[in-house]
Formats: C-alpha cells, sequence, structure tokens
C-alpha cells in the first residue's frame, strides 16, 4: 500500500561535514508523505544530524557544510530561491525536551502565526479559532480551555510536549520532525504522545528520531536503520523487524550494541 | 556494629566541618570591612551630615557649605555616560552573542573586549583627554568627561550583558528557530524578555564605577570650584566643565587648607550612599523582574 504514496523528502548524496567531520555520508533516502517514518541507530550516528537537514535548522548551530540534494514535495531546498523562514513555517520541528515558551499557553499556540503575520492581520477571532483548532487537534482543548493565561512552562511535562506540537499546527505544516519527543516523559506520556502521533498521521507527515525501538515498532509505518552516518536498511518497520536484512541491523535491533 | 561510625569517617567529618567553617568565615569576613568603612565614614562625618549638606553649595573657599554642585555633577555625568555605553554595549553584546560566528573577526572583537575592561582608568583618562578634549574639539567639557567614562563602562557592560543573554536557555531559541523565525524576532520574543533583569543589573552596577572614578574626569571636565546656585538642578551646559563628587573629594582632602574635617568624610558618605542607593534600586528591580519570569 505504501508504495502508491508521493514521496515526500528525497535526498541524494546528502553528506554533512561539521567542520571536518563528516556526519552523514551519502544518505540517499526517500520519505513518503503521510506517513509516520522513524529514524532509529546508535547514539552518534547522525540521526538528529539528518532530522535537522530537512528544515536546514542544521545552519543555525554552528559550521555545517553540505553537499548533494534534499527534496521536500519536489522542491530542492538548498536552491538559492528557498527562504528558510518559509521552509521552517513548513517544516515544523518537536523536541527532547519539551520546550514551550516562558509565555502563556494561548501566546504559545498562537506565536508562529504572529511570526509569520502583519500586527494588523492577527484579528483576536482568528488568533481564538487558532488556538481552539490547535489544542483540538492535540487533545489539549478540554484540559485547558480555562487556563489559557497559564504559563506553557508550568504545565506537566506531556502537556509541555502536546503544546509544543499544537505549536506548530496553526502554521500549517506538511512535515513534523520529531526529535525523541517522549524520552522526557514517562510510560503514559508516551502513550499519549504516540496515539497524538496516529492521530496526526496522514495529514502531516511524520519523522521521528528515536532511541526506543519497541516505539519504533509500535509507532512508524517506515523504518531507518542509520549507523555512523550512513544509512543501512530503510524498509517497512514490521519488515525491518521481523526480516532485517542487513547484519548490523540484526544486531542493533536485538540489543547487541547501541 | 552495623552503621557506627569507624575512625576514618569521623576524621572526614571532622575535614568537613573544618571546610564548612573556613568557608563561611571568609564568607562572613567580607562584610567587616564594609561594615568599618561605612561606620568610620559615618562617624567622623557625623557633625556635618544633614539634608541641608546636600543641597547647599560650597562656602568660605569650600570650607564649609554643602556639596550639591559636585552631586549633579556626578549625576550628569552618569546619566550621560550610560546613556552612551548602555544602548551601545548592549546591541554589541546582542550581535557578539547572537549573530557572531565563530571567525577570526569576531574573536578580534572579543580580545580587544576583555583587554579593554583591563585597561586602567589614568589611562582611559589620557585616551579622553586626547580622542574627546583635543581630537573631537569638546574640549575640556561634561560631553568629554561623560564619553570617557562611557569608554571605560563600555567593556564591563559587553561582558555582563552577553552573560545575560547566554543564560537564556538555548531550548527557546531552538523553539523560536523552528517555527521560521528570524534571529532579530527571537531576540525581540525571547532572548531579551528573559534576559533584561540581568542586562539591567549589569548596567546599574556600572553606576558605582562611573560615579567613583576620578582620574577620567580630571582630565577631560571636572573641575575643583564652579558656581551654582544652590539647588538649581539644571546647572550646567553640556560643553562647561562641572564639579563631580569624586572629584570634590580628592580637592577638600588634598588641596584645601583647613577645611573643617567632618566634610570631606561627608562628601565621601554622599557618594557611597549614593552608589549605595542605586545599588539597591538595582537589587530590587532585579527582583521584581526575576519573579516575573520563570521557567
Amino acid at each position: 500500500m505504501s508504495d502508491s504514496l508521493q514521496p515526500c523528502i528525497t535526498t541524494r548524496d546528502l553528506n554533512l561535514w561539521y567542520g571536518k567531520f563528516q556526519a552523514l555520508i551519502d544518505v540517499s533516502v526517500t520519505i513518503k508523505e503521510g506517513l509516520i517514518t522513524s529514524l532509529i541507530g546508535p547514539s552518534g550516528c547522525g540521526k538528529t544530524t539528518l532530522l535537522r537537514c530537512f528544515n536546514r535548522v542544521n545552519e543555525r548551530y554552528g559550521y555545517v557544510t553540505t553537499t548533494g540534494e534534499t527534496r521536500i514535495l519536489g522542491k530542492n531546498i538548498y536552491d538559492p530561491d528557498v527562504s528558510l523562514i518559509e521552509l521552517r513555517k513548513s517544516v515544523g520541528m518537536v523536541f527532547q525536551r519539551p520546550n514551550p515558551l516562558p509565555i502563556s499557553v494561548y501566546e504559545n499556540v498562537v506565536f508562529g502565526l504572529r511570526i509569520h503575520s502583519e500586527r494588523k492581520d492577527l484579528k483576536r477571532s482568528t488568533l481564538d479559532q487558532a488556538v481552539e483548532t490547535a489544542l483540538t487537534e492535540v487533545g489539549l482543548w478540554n484540559d485547558l480551555k480555562d487556563r489559557l493565561d497559564a504559563k506553557g512552562t508550568s504545565l506537566q511535562l506531556e502537556q509541555q510536549q502536546k503544546l509544543c506540537i499544537a505549536r506548530l499546527l496553526p502554521l500549517k505544516p506538511r512535515l513534523i520532525l520529531m526529535d525523541e519527543p517522549c524520552s522526557a516523559l514517562d510510560v503514559e506520556g508516551t502513550r499519549a504522545i504516540e496515539e497524538l502521533m496516529f492521530g496526526l498521521k496522514g495529514r502531516y507527515t511524520i519523522v521521528i528520531v528515536t532511541h526506543n525501538m519497541a516505539q519504533a515498532r509500535r509507532a512508524s509505518d517506515e523504518c531507518i536503520f542509520m549507523l555512523l552516518g550512513e544509512i543501512i536498511e530503510h524498509s517497512r518497520t514490521e519488515e525491518l523487524f521481523l526480516k532485517p536484512t542487513h547484519p548490523k541491523t540484526a544486531e542493533y535491533i536485538e540489543g547487541r550494541y547501541g | 556494629m552495623m552503621f557506627t561510625e569507624t575512625p576514618l569517617v569521623r576524621r572526614k567529618l571532622r575535614q568537613e566541618r573544618l571546610a564548612k567553617w573556613i568557608f563561611f568565615g571568609m564568607t562572613a569576613s567580607m562584610i567587616i570591612p564594609l561594615v568599618l568603612i561605612v561606620g568610620y565614614l559615618v562617624e567622623r562625618a557625623w557633625p556635618s551630615l544633614s539634608l541641608s549638606f546636600l543641597v547647599d553649595v560650597p562656602a568660605r573657599g569650600m570650607k564649609e557649605g554643602g556639596v550639591w554642585p559636585a552631586l549633579v555633577g556626578t549625576i550628569y555625568l552618569v546619566v550621560l555616560s550610560l546613556a552612551v555605553s548602555a544602548p551601545v554595549g548592549v546591541l554589541a553584546a546582542v550581535y557578539l552573542n547572537e549573530y557572531a560566528r565563530d571567525n577570526w573577526f569576531n574573536r578580534i572583537i572579543n580580545l580587544a573586549v576583555i583587554n579593554l575592561a583591563g585597561v586602567p582608568s589614568i589611562v582611559h583618562a589620557l585616551f579622553g583627554l586626547g580622542a574627546f578634549v583635543y581630537a573631537a574639539r569638546f574640549g575640556y567639557s561634561i560631553i568629554s568627561a561623560s564619553l570617557t567614562l562611557a569608554i571605560m563602562t563600555l567593556p564591563v557592560i559587553i561582558a555582563s550583558t552577553r552573560e545575560a543573554l547566554a543564560s537564556v536557555p538555548r531550548s527557546f531559541r531552538e523553539a523560536c528557530w523552528n517555527v521560521g523565525a528570524t534571529r532579530w524576532q527571537t531576540i525581540k520574543a525571547v532572548v531579551l524578555p528573559n534576559s533584561i533583569s540581568g542586562i539591567l543589573t549589569g548596567i546599574i552596577l556600572q553606576v558605582s564605577r562611573a560615579a567613583g572614578e576620578t582620574a577620567p574626569i580630571m582630565f577631560t571636565g571636572a573641575v575643583f570650584f564652579k558656581a551654582v546656585d544652590k539647588g538649581d538642578l539644571f546647572p550646567y551646559g553640556l560643553r562647561e566643565q562641572c564639579m563631580a563628587l569624586s572629584m570634590h573629594l580628592y580637592t577638600l582632602s588634598t588641596q584645601v587648607p583647613g577645611v573643617k574635617e567632618s566634610v570631606p568624610f561627608a562628601t565621601a558618605v554622599v557618594l557611597l550612599g549614593s552608589v549605595l542607593v542605586v545599588n539597591a534600586t538595582a537589587i530590587i528591580l532585579r527582583g521584581y523582574l526575576r519573579s516575573r519570569k520563570k521557567w
């Protein structure tokens, strides 16, 4: 079934260096639209680096050199006419530690809108509507509708993480990147975020980096295994876990290293 | 015999107690000089201390009277110098912390800032004399003196502002970048609101330095005496010279024979007192701004 889906991200021979250290080596991968794709692999294998390539936020972290091609929805994001602002608007990111801003829940959700619109274009009713829609979509509206003035940083961790996802939605992203979104959460919180991912799937393409193989197995449609900056294996999740073709993959998912 | 002290444990505990008392003792001993200085000054100054000492002008060849012209002069110098160094310093620090990449040019700037902070004030004074009094033709004036003080306080303001900016968690910046905010939007929305208390504290602490330094203003715009009306709030033009508390204290102590003994001490109390008032304001302001931010 997944073969008929359009590609969302396609990279060709993507290489990336931090200074002299090569973090990504000839990465060629196609991530399909509307699916949840997980990136797994031991620490330092380049999962997060690859994820950060997809909205070019790598470039904010210091010296990186990139060669090769990354197409998102058909557009090479290294083309000179690509605006990083518009790119990052369409490709949102969720982090390991929930990072709501130290402002109210309401302002957190509309933060992106405020960043991207003229002040006069933002009517109170538009903002209110955006907040209700986004919080409903992540399942926070009923809990928080009477506490929209509360600081984002004062919520429980699970709620904070959902708020961080809600913050992306008013910008109508096509792609949501998640960098170990559950590693600061407990079992309940992890389940809640995974359920939320299932809810968002289809409307958004989701790429999730995870250290938790059980989570990759439960929550993703396709799975990419990386090692030392290279993609070792990429297939449908159940195949990768049941019949890994590469011995390194088999060793990793059996827990022999990582 | 389980869980009982062995001789080794007892010795460790003795060392632990000793270490704690040494650290505490050193901390507590810092209070002693402050108390002694303030106590000594106030005791000596007592006969002259009164409200009228603040607003009176010096009388009888500066042997008596008050410190009004010097107090106003110091306020002029401090306010003007910070009006220059605070915006320049804060904006430079924002550039260095938020925009600058780690390349040779910015490393040189960093090095310059650090070294500028270590330049003795008498050297700043000579620089101010050459640059502002002569080269820029501001003459011996409040402008020259203020700019000299500004140059002196600038590197410290840059350093303290950078520290305040660096204390804003990177996760806040990441949150902004990843919804497509520009650096300036990030600075405006997140970085400055969350570091403003630290920035202000750093600036206000420079008030005491600017108020206390004598050499830079002595070379560039402070005078021994200037006739000013009692209680006049705007006695000086910017191109004129002015009196200043630190300079006045130096003059009274060394240049004027037969001054009543309590007058220089009272001047010192006024200088110290005004600095303490400003610093206390800074602490209260910082507390207030901190209580409003939480993460």
